[in-house]
């Protein structure tokens, strides 16, 4: 069972602790401040943090078990080279930046102990081969020609929110980008090709809804067992890979909406997913005011709509990518979803019942769930 | 010699006194201050070396006109004060 829940909010880091069957708040960090992302890596138990400061720009910040927090460096593009050539946002023109914008995923590399990847906004992949002391732009990637057509998905340029690696396949490295597909390297990061073929755009002009690098995945995940099988919540719809990217599959019976930012993979059962149903494009709230998980147990074929301890009247919470979350406690997974209302709910029992944990956080921008 | 003073508000994450630097351009001043606290440059400066977004320079009053190679001139007495541009939140 996880033992501790990081919650990342627009005003500090939370930290949450399991006491019997509750979860308590036993710390705080950086309050006041945004705090995009944080993850617990497995394999040490070193924390990190990314914090995107409204004046000063991105930082890292990293605690080792035991330890205090202390600033390391934050990923950051090289000084761009006079002949590098000008990439537009293929929507508004303007040029992309060498500038990191927002740290928005970070994951372990399993290929090497410390090891980590970290996606940006504006769609630079940053490796460290040191926890976080140094930071390296993946070039490969940033120099494909096919980054030309990616675009700005609800932030101005495009980031990379999913970064997908696995302890039995330490080279192979899967991103997704809003917008910009999803992207599958097998050599752990030297080359790549694109991976979502099957994906559809229907924002798009018609005869290239199925272009696979305009699509706008808003978060991938795949299932800890099962690598090879991959979901997407995607902007307009939820796809399905059984074959690690190679071919995706448009699922169409998800209620009461198929919009929405999060999706959550069953740590053994790749069939099981979660998900947090809105109105989409510009509204975003959830469908009738009613705050809902849907889920399905069976490869999207169907979908329950969980509803028991979730608000069902004038509730105008919308849940972020990184905000549904489930443990890698294949007996008992645990699910943790948290609201851009400052809402913090947990279920024991796959989403059939929620426990509001608190209503009064700032804007939560990711969950993690990490061992204690 | 030139006076350069930082906005309170970095203090709690980077400790910065007011310092006197020579120099002969807000780059050159900024410049002798990061080689002493290195871990300043990246919350005033991109990685690019403009000045971020929300941060502004003024010099003996006057906000600075080049924000990105940070080429304006300072006298022997100025007064460099860095201070956040009103944004955030």
């Amino acid at each position: 069972m996880p033992d501790t829940l990081l919650v990342s909010t627009r005003k500090g880091l939370f930290t949450y602790d399991r006491t019997g069957d509750s979860l308590a708040l036993t710390d705080s960090a950086f309050l006041g401040d945004p705090v995009t992302i944080a993850l617990c890596d497995p394999r040490d138990g070193t924390t990190y943090a990314g914090l995107n400061l409204g004046h000063f720009g991105c930082k890292l910040h990293r605690r080792d078990p035991g330890g205090a927090w202390r600033e390391v460096a934050a990923p950051a593009y090289p000084e761009k080279p006079a002949d590098a050539p000008v990439v537009r946002d293929p929507m508004r023109g303007e040029e992309v930046p060498w500038k990191v914008q927002q740290l928005w995923a970070l994951a372990p590399d399993h290929s090497r102990p410390g090891g980590l990847w970290c996606g940006t906004i504006p769609g630079g992949l940053f490796h460290s081969s040191d926890r976080g002391e140094t930071w390296t732009l993946n070039m490969p990637l940033w120099n494909l020609p096919e980054r030309a057509q990616w675009g700005g998905g609800g932030y101005d340029w495009p980031g990379i929110h999913s970064v997908v690696t696995h302890p039995s396949h330490p080279e192979r490295v899967m991103v997704a980008i809003s917008t910009g597909g999803a992207w599958r390297s097998d050599d752990g990061g030297e080359t790549w090709r694109v991976s979502s073929q099957g994906m559809r755009a229907e924002y798009m002009p018609p005869g290239q809804e199925y272009d696979p690098i305009v699509q706008d995945a808003h978060l991938m995940m795949a299932c800890p067992a099962q690598p090879d099988a991959l979901w997407v919540q995607h902007h307009n719809g939820i796809f399905r890979s059984v074959n690690g990217g190679a071919e995706w599959t448009e699922v169409t019976t998800a209620q009461p909406s198929a919009f929405g930012f999060a999706v959550a993979v069953h740590p053994a059962n790749p069939e099981v997913a979660w998900f947090a149903p809105a109105i989409k494009d510009e509204r975003r709230i959830p469908v009738d005011g009613r705050v809902v998980v849907s889920r399905t147990r069976d490869g999207g074929r169907t979908f329950d709509v969980l509803t028991e301890g979730l608000p069902q009247a004038h509730a105008y919470h919308l849940i972020y990518r990184h905000c549904l979350v489930v443990s890698e406690d294949a007996a008992h997974p645990q699910l943790a979803m948290g609201s851009t209302t400052g809402s913090l709910w947990t279920s024991a029992d796959e989403g059939e019942r929620w426990t509001r944990i608190s209503a009064d956080l700032p804007p939560i921008y990711a969950l993690s769930w990490a061992k204690g | 010699m030139p006076l350069v003073r930082f906005t309170p508000s970095l203090q709690r994450h980077v400790s910065t006194p007011d310092v006197q630097v020579d120099g002969q351009t807000v780059r050159d001043a900024l410049s002798q201050i990061f080689l002493a606290t290195p871990t300043l440059k990246s919350y005033l400066v991109d990685e690019q070396g403009a000045l971020r977004k929300h941060v502004t320079v003024f010099v003996d009053g006057t906000p600075v006109r080049d924000r990105t190679t940070l080429s304006d001139a300072l006298q022997p007495d100025s007064d460099i004060d860095v201070m956040q541009a009103l944004s955030g939140g």
